[in-house]
């Protein structure tokens, strides 16, 4: 369980980085939770590790107008604790189901999204709110949008000479509200099955987005607010807790089939992620509905 | 200054634990990696080492070649003909078996060197599970025997076909119990050095084995030296084993080989996904239990069928999971005749060996299991069944109809204080109130025998009596130790029971102050084990819970002896006789004049310094061995009985578990669990071998499984896909009670107490998981139970 060889490089400029990564078999190494087991496995032999730590400027997060953008070297642990994710209560919600804390104080959100474990949480995250991605090379700079980003299984539209140097996340507006949740069969291990939730109150009828992942190759994102409306129209526009998780649940076992996309391990099969996916569906869309209303009607009363 | 609870943890919690893989005994040593198979099942065409051996920094690659050349097979506790070698000779039997060994300067090269090693394989079909391998076509492992299964004995005790045909009910049940590990946080370690000396090869290893020493010989026997020119030494601090590091031995051969041809010591140390891979794990069981039972749930008979799915090779000391448990196979009911069939297979899986429980996990599933059945099928209530079955309390000594002595014991008392512990009438109606609301609450119960001190005789019932040697048996549980007295006074404590995180030291020293009237400090145990110079025999190691019953007294016994001498001393400088005489607050006084007295120190120096003043005829001795030899542990009989423990504690548990209904989630929410282990040596420490026994339960229960393809790919290889329960998933309200029936064959009173609830709570949940689903027409036969599992008993109990 060593590492193969290899060659390590930590340059002080994105600009060496990217020159570095123009190298054949180069490989970004920043908080390393998921490369170094898979170096010390030799399941990836990478010709050079581009250590990118010493990149000020890659460890920058921030709040820029209506966004939160967090550098490549940002730490899941730094992004929990900065009252600057205040912002982007999704993040907040699911960074507690990332790992382990002492997996939080060295994994990077960017390279948990580079990675693309089709069971972790933040690619999902990034899925719902629409985040954007920020890729650099020595060709340029280049933008994508979440929705294009995950191609497969640990596959993404990360070229070999790109870094993604940044994720930016929306800030959430007033008249949103946000749900989080997944089983895992111990605490903080890759889910089986999770959801991200985001509702939105502020226009004419209630919408809602719901991204799950652990049940396909890639995060997988629906438009659900027709359900959440057909719900709505059974308990009323403000409903308990109760009334309106109920009233998901008729639905929420088709949305399950319609999302659940996996061959299934012996951990859960499909089916049981579908039941899952049901029982998550209903309560964080009711949970994200009754914030989205409550953050409305904050904003009213202001 | 607090004091600590245990007189190792200053070291373990400051990082100056002594552990292998810190130490570097044998300077020169270089660093091995093995190489191992890929394939399940496959003959091995050639195996070229050329490659790996001109990469510069390689000492040595052994492989098949060298191995058939040096090592003969592992003397096997069968004559099953299966050759054990530490390394594939002819076929892989099981995917990470060892085919070569490279040692070069440090791990990195020797890992890359491994990847040079060109081995051609041809694979053959794979037969994984149990009942595929009986089959007679199945893929055969070992060429030379007629099928898989390597050893099948039937045995009767009493008129069991009569019982059964006059029974007035016949409860029959098929259950599987899974393969899972205990998992120490360290893994095998090994430093060897083979040296030529005049009278043949002398071998020095340091291992992180913990016994039991009777795999000494074996691994001698696999060199061709005698036992002592293999010199073993074990370090002070091993990070933890519950049976599982039991079967480091064979690597200890196969290093010794490396070192052979690399002319210098040689260093192993074995990753996690080795570990995972090919170490050890108890033993995969597919069982039948049948009672005969009549109208108000009382067993009168019972037969038992059990198949152990052992791995590869029967790797010493299997079969013993099948027999380790032979004297409580009745468990704690009062049951005089029964009928055992005991089956081992090979299969395209890693061996099997010792974990925590030894056998006793898959016996209790079985028939704990049942006892519910029984229950259910009777319309009574699982405790009322216990109740009826019971072995009584004034029954005590109580012979099983399989030859053993339980020495002591109040099952009914314990049964009712962990009933009492969860108020368990108020919860029964709780329980009905919650099935009432559509809820899924369950409470399952198991009432176990848990044996300690084992017997290693029972060994000799995997071979029919017809082919056992006349006075050739196999017995004993016995242990040893040394206690020597320094010229200051300070006592020297030397244990041969090999702790792992036990605390054998901290009970030691206490009981060895207490006896000698010394201040704690005064105490020095070392539990480094050496076979040069440490006190053994083939039964020593630390298994079976050994400790409490049988080290303490021999402990005592020493200490005794340590004690008269000192006295004598004593008289010497007081001019009264030693019977007069007390030892106590570090002094030697008079009994009934305390002011007429020395110090403990003196007396101790007199003998070193002034042999010449003590009485004629007394030697200056004050180092004294004893071992603890209970003539209670005898060979096995004519008739196939054995007593297959010494000592014969007791475990009652009442889980209650609730299973949510949209994830199928499952939660504890109570345990009350009671042990009587005899008398309580140290309650700290006692409480500690719950928690950790129950939490080793749990893994067993929902979480752990070496799962295997049916192509024998292992898939449970890392920690992501071999779940051991954190402590996020062991925190659950527990009601910990005590009962002391002092053991009448033990010094203190003493019985085990490490394995307790990893017997009994497996079964437990399993029981209340059963409850709680009962309704629901879902049968629980096996284990680990989790959403997964519990979704698809579900939906097949639903017809979908």
């Amino acid at each position: 369980m060593k590492a193969a060889p290899f060659a390590y490089v930590r340059p002080g400029s994105v600009g060496d980085i990217v020159a570095e990564l123009a190298r054949d078999g180069s490989k970004v190494i920043a908080g390393g939770q998921s490369l170094v087991p898979v170096l010390a496995m030799r399941l990836g032999r990478p010709a050079q590790l581009v250590d990118i730590n010493a990149v000020p400027e890659l460890n920058q997060l921030m709040r820029d107008n209506g966004s939160l953008r967090v550098g490549a070297t940002v730490r899941q642990r730094r992004l929990q604790g900065d009252e600057l994710s205040a912002a982007v209560p999704l993040v907040r919600l699911a960074l507690p189901w990332v790992g382990h804390r002492e997996i939080r104080s060295r994994g990077t959100v960017c390279g948990s999204i580079a990675h693309a474990d089709p069971a972790a949480e933040l690619p999902a995250v990034a899925c719902c709110l629409e985040a954007t991605m920020v890729l650099a090379s020595s060709r340029g700079t280049r933008e994508i949008p979440a929705a294009e980003f995950f191609t497969g299984a640990l596959s993404t539209a990360v070229e070999p000479d790109e870094l993604l140097a940044e994720v930016v996340f929306p800030v959430a507006k007033p008249g949103e509200g946000f749900g989080f949740g997944e089983f895992a069969r111990r605490h903080g291990d890759f889910a089986l099955a999770g959801v991200a939730v985001r509702v939105r109150t502020s226009g004419a009828a209630p919408s809602a987005r719901l991204t799950c992942f652990g049940v396909s190759d890639v995060p997988v994102t629906a438009d659900v607010s027709g359900q959440l409306r057909a719900a709505l129209d059974t308990t009323g526009p403000v409903p308990s807790r109760a009334a309106l998780v109920g009233a998901l649940a008729e639905h929420a076992g088709d949305i399950a089939l319609d999302l659940v996309d996996t061959a299934g391990d012996g951990h859960a099969s499909p089916a049981y992620r579908r039941r899952l996916i049901s029982g998550l569906v209903a309560r964080e869309v009711t949970s994200a509905y009754l914030k989205a209303t409550r953050s409305e009607s904050e904003r009213g009363s202001r | 200054m607090t004091r600590l609870a245990r007189v190792e943890d200053a070291a373990l919690l400051t990082g100056q634990g002594r552990f292998l893989d810190d130490l570097d005994p044998l300077p020169g040593t270089l660093v091995a990696a093995v190489v191992r198979s890929p394939h399940a099942h496959a003959r091995i065409r050639s195996v070229d080492l050329e490659k790996a051996r001109r990469l510069p920094g390689v000492a040595a690659v052994i492989g098949p070649e060298e191995v058939l050349a040096t090592l003969k097979p592992f003397p096997l506790s069968v004559k099953t003909p299966h050759p054990y070698y530490p390394t594939a000779t002819d076929k892989t039997r099981f995917v990470g078996e060892p085919v070569a060994v490279v040692v070069a300067s440090d791990r990195y090269l020797a890992e890359d060197a491994a990847e040079l090693v060109e081995i051609d394989y041809e694979p053959l079909p794979a037969v994984v599970r149990t009942d595929l391998a009986m089959e007679p076509d199945a893929p055969l492992l070992h060429d030379e025997s007629e099928g898989n299964v390597a050893t099948d004995r039937t045995f009767a005790f009493g008129e069991v076909d009569a019982a059964f045909a006059d029974a007035r009910h016949v409860v029959t049940r098929s259950y599987s119990f899974p393969r899972y590990s205990s998992m120490p946080m360290e893994c095998y370690v090994v430093v060897a050095d083979w040296r030529d000396g005049a009278d043949g090869p002398e071998i020095t290893a340091h291992a992180n084995f913990h016994g039991p020493f009777s795999m000494a010989p074996v691994v001698a026997g696999s060199l061709g030296i005698p036992t002592s020119s293999l010199r073993l030494v074990v370090p002070a601090d091993i990070g933890g084993s519950f049976g599982i590091k039991s079967a480091v031995y064979p690597y200890i051969s196969l290093m010794a080989l490396a070192s052979k041809h690399a002319g210098r010591p040689v260093r192993w140390t074995e990753d996690r996904l080795e570990h995972l891979l090919a170490s050890s794990s108890g033993s995969d069981r597919l069982m039948t239990f049948e009672a005969a039972v009549d109208d108000d749930g009382v067993v009168s008979a019972l037969r038992v069928d059990l198949v152990d799915n052992v791995g590869a090779y029967l790797r010493p000391p299997e079969p013993s999971t099948l027999y380790r448990c032979f004297g409580n196979i009745t468990g704690a009911y009062e049951i005089d005749t029964v009928g055992i069939r005991a089956r081992a297979v090979v299969t395209n899986k890693a061996p099997t060996g010792l974990n925590r429980g030894f056998g006793g996990q898959q016996l209790y599933f079985g028939l704990e299991r049942l006892i519910d059945d029984i229950a259910r099928e009777r319309g009574l209530d699982p405790a009322e069944v216990r109740r009826r079955n019971l072995v009584p309390s004034d029954a005590f000594p109580y012979a099983t109809p399989t030859g053993g002595i339980y020495d002591s014991g109040d099952y009914h008392r314990a049964l009712e204080l962990a009933l009492d512990n969860t108020d368990y009438e108020r919860l029964r109606k709780e329980q009905a109130a919650a099935r009432d609301r559509g809820e899924w609450m369950g409470i399952g119960l198991a009432t176990i025998v848990d044996p300690s001190a084992t017997n290693i005789g029972y060994v000799g019932l995997a071979t029919p009596v017809e082919d056992r040697t006349a006075r050739r048996g196999k017995s004993g549980s016995t242990e040893h130790v040394r206690v020597t007295v320094d010229p200051q006074g300070i006592v020297s404590v030397l244990l041969g029971t090999v702790p792992q995180g036990q605390g054998h030291a901290t009970v030691a020293r206490d009981l060895v102050a207490a006896h000698l009237g010394l201040p704690v400090e005064h105490v020095r145990p070392r539990v480094e084990l050496d076979t040069a110079t440490t006190p053994w025999t083939i039964s020593s190691g630390s298994y079976s819970s050994r400790f409490a019953p049988l080290l303490t007294s021999a402990l005592l016994e020493a200490a005794d002896r340590i004690a008269e001498t000192i006295k004598v001393a004593g008289s010497v400088l007081l001019g009264v006789e030693p019977e007069r005489l007390e030892l106590a607050d570090g002094m030697v006084r008079v009994v009934d004049r305390h002011d007429r007295a020395v110090p403990f120190r003196h007396a101790a120096g007199l003998v070193h310094w002034d042999p010449g003043s003590l009485p004629d005829g007394l030697s200056a001795r004050l180092y004294e061995e004893a071992a603890f030899t209970p003539p209670q542990s005898k060979a096995v009989s004519r008739t196939d009985q054995i007593n297959s423990s010494l000592c014969y504690g007791f475990v009652a548990d009442v889980v209650v578990v609730r299973i949510d209904k949209e994830s199928l989630t499952l939660s504890i929410e109570h345990l009350s669990s009671v042990h009587d282990a005899g008398t309580i040596l140290n309650k700290t420490l006692l409480e500690g071998q719950v928690h950790g026994a129950i939490t080793q339960a749990l893994g067993g229960a929902l979480f752990e499984e070496m799962t295997y393809s049916d192509a024998g790919q292992p898939t449970a290889g890392t920690f992501m896909d071999y779940l051991c329960p954190t402590s996020a998933e062991s925190v659950f309200p527990l009601t910990s009670g005590h009962l002391e029936t002092p053991s009448p064959l033990t010094r203190l009173g003493a019985k085990g107490c490490g394995e307790g609830s990893s017997m009994s709570l497996p079964v437990a949940i399993a029981n209340a998981v059963a409850d709680a689903l009962n309704a629901e027409g879902v049968e629980i036969t096996s284990l680990p139970l989790h959403g997964n599992v519990l979704h698809d008993l579900l939906m097949t109990a639903n017809g979908d």
